[in-house]
């Protein structure tokens, strides 16, 4: 048995709406990967304490209500601190192209916005996984 | 941390472990749950490294095997009795055990979605586990996983099974004392008692006692716990509003008199020593599995005539097994020199 | 000459032949987006609507009479057209402020407010949760200063106010009255609705608070405070809008609501109350899908459900009470980030679709609402849309127009059909209440939500700019207003403010009179929270106590 590949799904902040972070849930588990859902209403530090009790590869953040930049950044800031710099953040949700940059730079290693086919995540996380990760 | 484990920095990995920190924790089980060959290396340090932990006389955790059908509140009134023990000041972890897809080997797991009040408490760790194709509602590896807790200074391991039907019965073999939850209404009542359900448990717990069902889910239980005699001790049957915390005090102090009971009567190492069994078969099971295919692969399926080697497998391998045999005689006399 | 003879005989002759020279396409478009099957070409039904009086009579009747199938009024937007009512959030309670009363300068007397999620879910904006989230979905609420800005100027008895909040309902409608009196208005002058629906949060828009049995409690006590002290206030507006938002199907989001309404009903009738006493004050809330046969057929179905259910379950008479008077939004998840103009048509369908369907009131959304606050630009166009609609269209002009279409009346009996299916199920659940605990609807909804997406990338069903037709899947969207990040601190330094100078003893006295309240399960708690938001005892203390007493629900995870 190889190491399995482990994800963490999380919603931060406090919208409710969770259609999307459901559905990349069980994409992902129907690609076969383990995947651990929080529920919404997570804070970074939650997010980021199950991160490493989970011992994840990859953590997926989903936010609507346009807090994105208070809070995707928080969370790889939170990650780095606990030296768990190599578990690689992804987000997705409503998210305007003029925040991508920002969040990039940030260290939010892919921002898919709504209607990515699943494919083009299970692509990301694979190259991540061998090493030839092109920043999306 | 490293991020990568390797054969030079296990030492590390095992000092995190044993101090306690999270990452560490979290790394080896990881480890644990692969087939890499540091999984034994790490094991066997551990084992070596660990102090002989305060909480029971033979230095093991206390592990309380939960099950019950889906749905029934297993992963709410864990997070309460969580809340309970942490504030008797017991270190506790929690391994929540989810069914791996059939088809995409995948899993997602939500149990700890019901359980993260305990959010940032140092004192918890959660770790959600996929069956990965092991029947009986744990994971190929939670028993060692188990260790490694144990080993990182946890007294008390809570351990959710997947609650199936039939298949529960894989708690016996890890845990200490077997608590099945059962919730009102929905002919469960039934069903549990057909499932043989009511042969494994110490404690019955009717969650959802806000159902007006429960009463007579209650009283149904009474007389079936009466009649088992298969126990050592007749099991209780107790109430919970896991959603409103009601009985979960009650519950964690029932837990606390059974260990007590059970160890005064040498249950508990009985089932300590029927568990190590069971995980040391399990093992050599697994190795003889790799064996056998690894022959079939050698000799072919059938002979050319179409026919199933069964006399010649089965002499083959007790011949392997009798070199294996004597060769570790040969190491217990020498250890006897 | 019977029809479905006939019908076999075309299939025969002359469909199967072409069939087989041009296959037809195989993409969902051949089932309607809830999956239900569409024929390839309808007829008159065996039942006989064409020809049987008693069975249009019983089905369709006449518009404004039982079973209002076809309509709550008689004649429709023949009389008056329906409501145009569009909102928007704003960050702070002034900037809301001046923007209300802009509009009732011009004319407008209907007013909606959105709160931001902290105050939505009941935390002060100094709660570590809502970090990045104050003022960004509208406007932040901490406590009864932050109302008193928000209606200054506005004489609250010459207006009526929509607000959408749910678990903490009661509370903002509290501090609504409290404001009230400040400017001297009697609580029987005051007209407005709270949407007041939990049991939707639980298992679509998730702003929930308490668990679910406590939340019931906390509705009925609103309900009879209403029915005593406000009798212009619409107490509930029972909402599928959001269950179909989160990826239900019509079916679903027909049969979920309607289970919601029980629910309610039933909570209100064993606090005392009789049916006919307030089942003419609840309304409800739908979304407006592109699937436009199948929509209008939706809303043709819930109206027949809805009175055959306060009839024969509970003996409702009163025509007040038979007929279902909905407020429709158009989806927003049926919009698309990529190529936003496009949803300028899309949504052109979804309010069509409401207006066949014979909606009281309709907001369009704008094409930019997929991805952020609309500008005024967009929100100029979705008005348009409507008025393009009720002004230019002609479907204004007779009532209930798709009526009789063969398709749309099989589609009304089909969705009816199957939501009764579930209605069942839930009743054998042991109730909606139970049915949501027990996670069976939360289910339901994730694995259509699921089915349907799926499809999508499978390309069964096409969506034009997202898996077919698309140029270019960037998210670009022009001038979207940006949001401001002073909001958040301006409306922490008043939020410090209000608690430095109010009577810190009277806030403690009558928070501990509102847990003693709330602790005994008989009592009313809307006095109580009067007399604190009255002291100015915030949203999050008051929501803490009830916390304290009623717990806090955790979401199901479901999948
Ligand atoms: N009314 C009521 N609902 C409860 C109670 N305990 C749990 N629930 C609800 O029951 C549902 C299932 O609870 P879980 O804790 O996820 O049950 P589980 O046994 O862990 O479920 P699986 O892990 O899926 O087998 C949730 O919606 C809980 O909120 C209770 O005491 N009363
Ligand atoms: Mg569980």
């Amino acid at each position: 048995m190889s190491e399995k590949t482990r994800i963490l799904i999380a919603k931060p902040g406090l919208d409710g709406h969770d259609r999307g972070a459901k559905y990349i849930a069980r994409a992902l588990r129907d690609h076969g990967y383990e995947v651990i859902y929080t529920g919404i209403r997570q804070t970074p530090e939650s997010i980021v304490n199950i991160a490493i009790q989970e011992d994840v590869q990859f953590v997926g953040l989903s936010l609507l209500s346009g807090a994105h930049n208070e809070l995707f950044p928080r969370v790889v800031e939170l990650l780095r601190a606990e030296g768990a710099e190599d578990i690689v953040v992804f987000g997705g949700g409503i998210i305007p192209d003029y925040d991508i940059p920002g969040l990039k730079e940030a260290g939010v290693r892919a921002v898919f916005p709504p209607g990515t086919p699943i494919a083009e995540v299970v692509q990301f996380i694979e190259q991540c996984r061998t090493g030839s990760a092109q920043t999306t | 941390m490293p991020h990568r484990v390797s054969a030079d920095n296990l030492s590390d990995l095992v000092r995190g472990v044993l101090a306690g920190k999270n990452r560490a924790i979290a790394r080896a089980i990881t480890l644990v749950e692969s087939a890499s060959p540091l999984r034994d290396e790490l094991l066997e340090q551990l084992r070596e490294c660990a102090e002989p932990a305060s909480h029971r006389a033979d230095g093991g955790s206390r592990v309380i095997g939960i099950t019950g059908p889906p749905g029934a509140g297993k992963s709410t009134l864990i997070g309460e009795l969580v809340a309970v023990a942490r504030m008797a000041g017991e270190k506790v972890a929690v391994l929540a055990v989810d069914p791996s897809s059939p088809f995409s080997g995948g899993a997602l797991l939500g149990d700890r979605l019901r359980m993260d009040r305990h959010g940032l408490d140092p004192g918890v760790y959660i770790r959600s586990m996929a069956s990965r194709g092991r029947t009986g509602g744990l994971s190929p590896s939670a028993l060692e996983t188990v260790s490694v807790l144990t080993a990182a200074g946890f007294g008390t391991i809570i351990v959710e099974s997947v609650g199936v039907g039939q298949s529960e019965v894989g708690i016996l073999t890890l845990a200490d004392l077997v608590l099945v939850v059962l919730n009102p209404g929905a002919g469960d009542e039934i069903q549990a008692l057909k499932a043989g359900v009511m042969e494994i448990g110490d404690i019955y717990v009717v969650n959802k006692a806000d159902y007006p069902e429960a009463e007579s889910m209650v009283r149904t239980l009474h007389a079936a716990v009466r009649e088992s005699i298969h126990a050592v001790i007749e099991p209780r049957v107790l109430r919970t509003i896991a959603t409103a915390g009601t009985g979960v005090e009650a519950l964690h102090r029932e837990i606390g008199e059974r260990l007590e009971a059970l160890n005064e009567r040498g249950e508990l190492e009985s089932r300590r020593r029927r568990r190590i069994t069971t995980a040391l078969q399990e093992i050599a099971g697994d190795l003889f599995s790799e064996w056998v295919r690894a022959w079939i692969e050698r000799h072919g399926l059938t002979d050319p005539q179409g026919g199933v080697p069964f006399g010649k497998l089965r002499r083959e391998l007790a011949a392997a097994l009798e070199t294996i045999t004597v060769r570790e005689g040969c190491m217990d006399e020498e250890d006897a020199k | 000459m019977s029809l479905q003879k006939e019908r076999l005989r075309w299939q025969r002759e002359v469909a199967d032949p072409a069939v087989s020279r041009h296959k037809e396409r195989k993409d969902g478009a051949l089932t309607t987006s809830s999956g239900l099957p569409l024929e390839r070409v309808s007829i008159p039904d065996d039942a006989g609507y064409a020809t049987d009086a008693g069975v249009y009579m019983d089905r369709l009747g006449f518009p404004g009479e039982y079973p209002f199938t076809r309509g709550v009024q008689p004649t429709m937007y023949r009389g008056r057209y329906w409501t145009m009512r569009q909102y928007a959030g704003f960050g702070t309670a002034r900037e809301s402020n001046e923007r209300f009363r802009y509009l009732l300068d011009a004319g407008q007397t209907g007013l909606s407010v959105a709160f931001d999620l902290p105050t939505q879910i009941g935390y002060d904006s100094d709660h570590s949760l809502s970090y990045g989230e104050v003022g960004k979905v509208g406007v932040a609420v901490d406590s009864l200063a932050d109302m008193e800005i928000l209606f200054d100027s506005i004489p609250l008895d010459q207006v009526s106010t929509s607000m959408t909040i749910n678990a903490p309902a009661a509370i903002l409608l509290a501090m609504y009255i409290a404001v009230a009196e400040k400017q001297g208005v009697s609580r029987d002058k005051l007209r407005g609705t709270i949407q007041n629906d939990i049991l939707k949060e639980y298992v679509a828009r998730g702003t929930f608070m308490f668990p679910p049995a406590p939340s019931m409690r906390l509705i009925t006590n609103t309900f009879s405070f209403c029915t005593r002290e406000l009798p212009q206030w619409n107490s509930i507006s029972i909402s599928g809008y959001h269950i179909r938002e989160a990826g239900s199907t019509a079916v679903q989001e027909v049969a979920f609501t309607l289970a919601d309404a029980i629910a309610y009903v039933e909570a209100a009738l064993s606090t005392g109350l009789t049916v006919d006493e307030f089942a003419g004050r609840l309304s409800f809330f739908f979304s407006a899908g592109s699937d436009l046969l199948e929509e209008v057929a939706k809303f043709r179905a819930a109206r027949r459900m809805w009175a055959r259910i306060l009839k024969e379950r509970f003996g409702a008479t009163s025509p007040k009470s038979l007929a279902m008077r909905f407020h429709t939004q158009t989806t927003g998840a049926g919009l698309t980030a990529q190529q936003p103009d496009n949803n300028v048509v899309r949504v052109a369908l979804h309010a069509l679709a409401a207006v066949l369907g014979g909606t009281q009131s309709l907001h369009t959304n704008s094409r930019d609402e997929a991805l952020s606050l609309p500008t005024e630009e967009s929100v100029q166009i979705a008005l348009r849309t409507q008025q393009i609609i009720a002004l230019e269209s002609g479907v204004a002009n007779t009532v209930d127009p798709l009526a009789g279409s063969w398709v749309v009346e099989s589609l009304t009996d089909e969705i009816e059909r199957r939501a009764r299916e579930y209605l069942d199920r839930i009743d054998r659940e042991g109730g909606m209440v139970r049915a949501i605990e027990n996670g069976m609807v939360q289910q339901e909804i994730e694995d259509a939500a699921y089915r349907y997406q799926r499809e999508v990338e499978e390309k069964e069903r096409l969506i034009v700019g997202v898996n077919c037709h698309s140029n270019d899947r960037s998210v670009s969207c022009h001038d979207v207003m940006r949001h401001d990040p002073r909001v958040q601190q301006a409306q922490l330094d008043r939020l410090a403010e209000v608690k430095s100078q109010r009577d810190g003893a009277a806030v403690e006295r009558t928070l501990r009179t509102l847990r003693e309240a709330a602790t005994d399960p008989a009592a009313d708690v809307m006095d109580p929270i009067i007399e604190c938001v009255r002291q100015y005892a915030t949203l999050g203390e008051i929501s803490q106590e009830l916390r304290a007493v009623f717990g806090e629900h955790q979401q199901h995870a479901g999948m």
